[in-house]
Formats: C-alpha cells, structure tokens, sequence
C-alpha cells in the first residue's frame, strides 16, 4: 500500500505562491490605488486614508490578512531565495533572467518594506499626505522609494505568471508565452501608477 | 607538396576539465587534434584516446567518457560543451566556436574526467513510479486503448532518455535542495496518461508531492531550452502542477 509520505515542504511552497497573490497581492494593488489618489491632491489622498481608517475591526484585519501573510511570504521567500541556484551567467535565457531577477527584487522588496512599514505604519505619525511629503523631502528616502515601488510591482507582476503555472492554469508554451507578456504589460502599467504617486507627494499640499 | 599540407593541415582545438577520480581535484589539459570533415566531438575523443598527448606534445592519460548509440537516442555521452550541456555525439565541430570547452556535468558525482554517476536520475524515476506495472501470477488481458490524439503527444515525452541535460541546466537543482529534476515530472506525467499506468496515478502523484518533488521547481525553464530532444518539459511541468494540486486538494476534501 502506498504510504502516507510527509508533504510538508509542498504545502509551505503552495501557501507561498498563494501568499503571494491573495491577500499580499490584492493588498498591493488598494495600496497602489490609495496612493493613486495623492496625484489628485493632499485632501483626495487624506480622505482615502480616512476611508481605510474607518473600516471596522481594522487592527484584525490588518494583521490577519496583511502583516501575517506578508511576513510568511517574505520569511519563507528569503529562504527560497537561498536554496535557488542561480546560473543565469551561464544561461542568460530570458525565463532564466527572470528567474533571477525575481529572487532579487523579493530581497529588495523585504528590506524595502521593513524600513518603508518603519517609517509610517509604524512611526507613530497619523499617515497623511503631510507626512509623506516630508519623509520624500530626503532624495535618497526618494530614491528608496521609487526603486521599492518599481521591485514589488515587477515581483508582484512576473509572480502572477508563475504562480500560473505552479497552479497549473497555465499549461501549454503559447499561454506561458502570453501570459509572460501580460506580467510584463502589468508590471510597466503599475510601476507606473506606483511612482507617479511618490512623485504626486514631492508637491507641496 | 606533403610538406605544403601537413603545414596547412586544419586542427581542432580542445581545452578539457578533468578529474582523475571521484575526490580527486579538478584541472584542465589542452589537446589539439587533426580535423576531419564532419567530425564531432566523440570522434576528437577518440583521436585523443588514440594518442594521449596535450597540445605540447606531453604524455598524459587518456581522456574518460561515455558514449554507446553515437546516434544522440541513448543520452550517454551529456557532458557540457562550450558551456551548454549537450550530447557529444551530435556536437558537430564545424557547429563549434574553437577552442572547444568540455566540462562534466558537475551536477551529478564526477567518477573520472568527463564521466558521471547519473544514479541518482534513476532513483527519481523509481521514486515516481516511472513504469507502468503488468506483472502478475495470471494474464490480465488486453489494457484499455490510448486514444490516438493522446499517444501522439506522449510519444513526445517518451523520447527522454535520462542524459540528465535538464538535471544540469536547472538552477533549482543543487546542493541545498534534493529536487528530483525537470526529467521526472514529465515521465510522471507520461506514464500518468497511459490508460494502464492511469491505473497507479495517485502514487505518482503522491511522490511529486514527496521531498525534492515538483514544487521545488522555480519556472527557470532551463530544462526546456536545452533538452535535446525538444521534450515540452515546462508544459509537462505544468500539467503536473494541475494534476498534483488538483489530487491534494482533492484527497484533503476526501479525509
């Protein structure tokens, strides 16, 4: 008979790709739409911010369905990233690139979030359109920014095409091939979106 | 005259990684052998073995590797050539940029310069349940047929033959994970179509599943870039995907 084998590693890698995806990156999309509304104005972005605040239960919600995905998705994800081999030297094909560069941005978008969490949700300052036109004051806190935004959305982005294919939705070489321009496409428009509001909060309210 | 040829006589240019045994430390010897039309790299190998000396006329022992079909069907002689693995037998020199690189596939135990211990591919396919099993104390008859449309696609995936090409291009296939290799999911996968073999599908399923099984693959898609056979590895990859995920959910449901 066959016998019951350990699937624990399977299990921890299928929670990662889906961590990843929901709620991690559903949250990175409203978090790109919120900060969209800076580019209308100081009083459009406080309001959105205001709108979040007065969801209920928002303190569970933001832990159940924000930080504890994250942080799973980002632990388990630096250790993923040490246990790849990484050959694109050797094989610079462009899904070997990618592959590469997927590791990358993740660890750029850890350390990114860390310090970007630090510096507001965890400041102790209520999140207004004040606030983060002081912090973009600093070029490099700037420059930071812009490179965090452009990393999570293009790992956001080539992980939505992956992800079609560790849930087998993807299966055959033209959907994997139209769907790689598809992340891609995705990737431009959001980290678009993304920097045009850190740009929207280098004006003065 | 004679003098004028063997002057302009055309030669082939080899820089080898060698190893003289499993623990022994690596180095590299150049040979120059005469060109012959059409030759391939096996037929330098030999013109090597023929007369064992490097470049500057130096004794040295003959090189090791492993060749059988010379027909690129039996995957024997993978080793990595001018940085890509591939089959010595259908490395043709005029194809190749001089000098030619030869390396072993360092992923698998080196047992002597080019040659490898490739074991551990036929552990995958024996953990994956890679047969379809018959065998019994009666005649269990006929099995049911394979539809047309599908044996021709499996006969695709039926074309592996274990050189381990794959194995050595996957970056996720290395001393920090026990992954069993891009090979072995689409055998899974073949023998999971087979209307027999469908029979033992949740075993081989179960074994994707197992340590080392198909979510340690990262969609590097090496394995399919550099299979000689052109086997749609990725699409088999992600079939399996499908499969496994859908039998997990599935049997979780079930309990």
């Amino acid at each position: 008979m066959a016998q019951v084998k350990p699937h624990t590693d399977y299990m921890l890698r299928r929670l990662h790709t889906l961590s990843g995806v929901i709620p991690v990156g559903l949250f990175l999309l409203e978090h790109l739409f919120t900060n969209a509304t800076a580019t209308k104005g100081a009083a459009s972005f406080n309001n959105a911010v205001g709108a979040i605040q007065s969801i209920p239960l928002l303190p569970f919600i933001e832990f159940f369905f924000i930080f504890l995905p994250l942080v799973y998705h980002g632990v388990f994800g630096l250790y993923v990233a040490f246990t790849s081999g990484y050959n694109a030297g050797q094989y610079s094909w462009g899904r070997n690139v990618m592959f590469t560069l997927q590791r990358i941005t993740g660890i750029i978008t850890f350390v990114f979030i860390i310090y970007h969490t630090w510096t507001t949700r965890f400041s102790g300052h209520a999140p207004t359109f004040d606030m983060m036109h002081h912090l973009v004051q600093n070029p490099a806190y700037l420059w930071f920014m812009i490179i965090g935004v452009v990393a999570a959305t293009f790992h956001f982005a080539n992980g939505m095409w992956s992800f079609c294919i560790h849930w087998g939705i993807t299966v055959g070489q033209r959907a994997q091939r139209v769907t790689a321009y598809v992340s891609m496409l995705l990737f431009v428009v959001l980290a678009g979106i993304g920097v045009d509001a850190i740009l929207a909060f280098t004006h003065s309210a | 005259m004679t003098q004028q040829t063997a002057t302009a006589k055309k030669t082939v240019h080899l820089i080898i990684e060698r190893q003289d045994g499993p623990n022994s430390p690596a180095y590299t010897q150049e040979f120059v052998v005469d060109y012959v039309p059409g030759m391939n790299v096996i037929a330098c190998l030999m013109a090597i073995q023929r007369n064992p000396v490097d470049k500057d006329g130096n004794p040295v022992a003959p090189v090791a590797w492993e060749m059988n079909c010379l027909e690129e069907i039996c995957g024997a002689c993978m080793m990595v050539i001018n940085g890509k693995p591939r089959q010595a037998c259908s490395a043709i020199v005029d194809q190749l940029e001089q000098p030619i690189r030869l390396k072993p596939a360092r992923t698998f135990p080196v047992v002597r310069d080019l040659v490898v211990d490739r074991s551990r591919m036929f552990d995958a396919l024996k953990k994956v349940k890679a047969w379809i099993p018959i065998d019994g104390t009666y005649d269990l008859g006929p099995g049911p047929r394979m539809p047309e449309k599908d044996r021709q696609w499996a006969y695709e995936l039926s074309r592996c033959f274990t050189c381990g090409a794959c194995v050595e291009a996957c970056p996720n296939v290395n001393e920090r994970t026990s992954f069993i290799g891009p090979f072995a999911i689409s055998q899974a996968r073949l023998f999971n179509e087979h209307p027999t073999g469908k029979m033992h599908r949740e075993e081989r399923l179960e074994a994707l599943m197992g340590e080392g099984g198909i979510h340690e693959c990262g969609n590097a898609q090496n394995c399919v870039q550099v299979c000689p056979k052109g086997i749609p590895l990725t699409t088999s990859i992600a079939a399996m995907n499908r499969q496994v995920n859908a039998y997990a959910i599935g049997s979780w449901l079930k309990k």
